[in-house]
């Protein structure tokens, strides 16, 4: 062998024995980077321990926060688990939070609990995957932590045990949660904000750290984190357009204080419509146990965030368009016009006197004015419980478009929708969820 | 098994949750003044009020009215001399009347909502309830007597 070939060989050894070192270096660095404690487990605590006015705290507490709604499979006992999330890095199956002592929490201290919430680390010190919001719950305060741990700790025990998540490797090693938390998790309680007033705060208090409104109405980036430069603009979720809650939302009536209120107490509105979809149980099942007083608070928060303060003039403006949308011409023979008359107008027609929220216009609706027909296709093929009929069954495809065109040239400024059809086509031969 | 009130009675029901109301308004419960049309809610002879709503029974599921109050023709008043059926025992308004309980049951609602209709209003509030009898026009004079008559209470 020359003497350079050798020379080279020489390099190349040294070179990659440098990179194993530093590799093994950055590996044992990372780990050490990302391990945390176990937290000493501890006897379930008996249900008498805990002062029946905290337990009910925590009950309107894990209402509000939707517990329930993730940790509990259609079929299953609350609490248990067992529920999947589709995220775009696999599926994971929510954990069993009841006090069962082998395949629940039944062992875990308020320590562990407070630890979970607040950095998304579980008792043995595993790192909890963010689809579990602890991003929003580490916003909470100590005494809200400790009455949702009353009111978890008194449920009844179930002994099951979730699936194990599907998740390809690398992302099954949580340790590598660590790395996501650098990035992208600051922990700590909220802090409140003395330039705005006290509904404001517990407003911001119940959106950003309970109810984590942000979790399903903020765009997430490519490792799925709530990207907060956009907060409240708006996201896609298993395919369907979530509203912006910022004056971006496509309504051209701004969410006034009244109309937020009304929706998140009653699930109806004047000029928006119903909760429908995700938002139903949102208002029945979650926010239906909070006093009017946070729902005030909410409303005060999310009109702020809407910035409708700043758009009361936009408000008169919008309504007397949609109004004046409502005059028929029938000498005109307009089939469209027809059908809507037909299917839609005996219940959706709201000339001259203001809507109401049984009566929802259809000119106002963020659903007609947005980009996106699929949330609007949906209602009327599936329809919404006993409040909007499924017309899925009686109109073809064709009708159906012919009916949302009708409505986007006629109810609104914006552009036509493209290839109304065979979107139709497409929600429709989805299985309902 | 699916509960409800029809007429403010309690009702339960053993069905497929999709089963249409309509069906369960006749053939379970028995009340038949609701009538079967065209299936697909765009004749309105099958409206009921849902919560005091007027609904198009057909197309509404039975598991969508859980712990619902359902009113049928027959509920709409004890002795049959609610202000809408008095008017059209004035008027003379069926002919046939196999989509009058349809058209009662939706001018209740557009009554609630526009208390003095005007033509347009009735054009599009009552423009899903069909009649093959054509008898419109006694339908719209009796809305506008009704209307007349309670403006002047």
């Amino acid at each position: 062998m020359s003497n350079s070939l050798r020379r080279g060989y020489a390099l190349l050894k040294r070179f990659l024995a440098g990179t194993l070192v530093f590799l093994g270096v950055a590996v044992v660095g990372f780990t050490a980077f990302a391990w945390r404690s176990a937290i000493a487990p501890v006897a379930t605590p008996s249900v008498a321990s805990f002062a029946p006015e905290r337990v009910a705290q925590g009950e309107v507490l894990a209402a509000a926060g939707f517990c329930a709604t993730c940790h509990t499979v259609k079929g299953g006992k609350p609490f248990a688990g067992g529920y999947a999330m589709t995220t775009g890095f696999g599926t994971i199956y929510s954990s069993n939070i009841t006090p069962d002592v082998k395949t629940g929490i039944g062992t875990w201290s308020l320590a562990a609990f407070s630890r979970a919430l607040r950095e998304g680390v579980a008792d043995d010190g595993s790192h909890l995957y963010p689809v579990f919001p602890y991003d929003h719950f580490t916003k909470l305060t100590d005494a809200d932590i400790a009455a949702l741990y009353a009111y978890v700790m008194t449920r009844p025990a179930v002994e099951y045990e979730p699936p194990a998540n599907l998740l390809p490797f690398p992302l099954n090693m949580r340790a590598l949660q660590a790395g996501w938390k650098l990035l992208f998790f600051r922990s700590g309680p909220l802090e409140g904000q003395p330039a705005h007033d006290a509904a404001w705060n517990r407003g911001a208090y119940l959106a950003e750290g309970l109810s984590h409104c942000g979790a399903c109405h903020t765009p997430r980036n490519s490792l799925g984190a709530e990207d907060h430069s956009r907060a409240y603009s708006g996201a896609m979720l298993d395919g369907r357009p979530v509203p912006a809650l910022t004056k971006a939302n496509f309504s051209p009536v701004p969410w006034s204080q009244d109309e937020l209120f009304s929706y998140l107490r009653t699930g109806t509105s004047s000029f928006h419509g119903r909760a429908g979809g995700p938002m139903a149980a949102v208002v029945r099942d979650g926010l239906s146990k909070l006093p009017d007083t946070d729902i005030r608070a909410l409303a005060v928060y999310f009109a702020d965030v809407g910035d409708t303060a700043a758009r009361t003039g936009e408000m008169q403006a919008a309504v007397k368009r949609a109004q004046n949308a409502e005059i028929l011409d029938l000498s005109q023979h307009d089939e469209s016009a027809r059908l809507y008359l037909t299917a839609c107008a005996s219940c959706h027609y709201n000339g001259g006197a203001s809507s109401a929220s049984n009566r929802p216009n259809l000119a106002t609706l963020a659903d007609v004015n947005s980009p996106d027909p699929t949330n609007l296709i949906r209602i009327v093929v599936f329809g919404h419980r006993a409040d909007m009929p499924a017309f899925g069954s009686g109109l073809s495809n064709a009708d159906i478009a012919r009916i949302l065109a009708y409505l986007r040239a006629t109810r609104t400024t914006s552009g036509p929708w493209t290839d109304l059809e065979a979107k139709v086509a497409q929600i429709r031969s989805q299985p309902r969820p | 098994m699916i509960t409800f009130t029809i007429n403010g009675k309690p009702v339960a029901v053993d069905v497929e949750a999709e089963t249409p109301l309509l069906w369960v308004i006749r053939d379970e419960v028995g009340l038949t003044g609701t009538k079967f049309g065209c299936g697909i809610g765009l004749c309105g002879a099958c409206t009921v009020h849902i919560d005091g709503r007027a609904t198009r029974s057909c197309v509404t599921q039975v598991g969508a009215v859980e712990g619902r109050a359902v009113t049928t023709i027959e509920g709409l008043d004890p002795d049959g001399t609610h202000p809408v059926q008095v008017a059209w025992l004035d008027l003379q308004v069926p002919q046939c009347g196999y989509c009058q309980s349809g058209q009662i049951m939706q001018v209740v609602t557009l009554l609630k909502d526009f208390p003095n209709p005007t033509d347009q209003d009735i054009d599009s509030v009552m423009a899903g309830n069909l009649c093959r009898c054509v008898t419109y026009t006694r339908i719209r004079a009796a809305i506008k007597q009704i209307a007349a008559h309670q403006g002047s209470k």
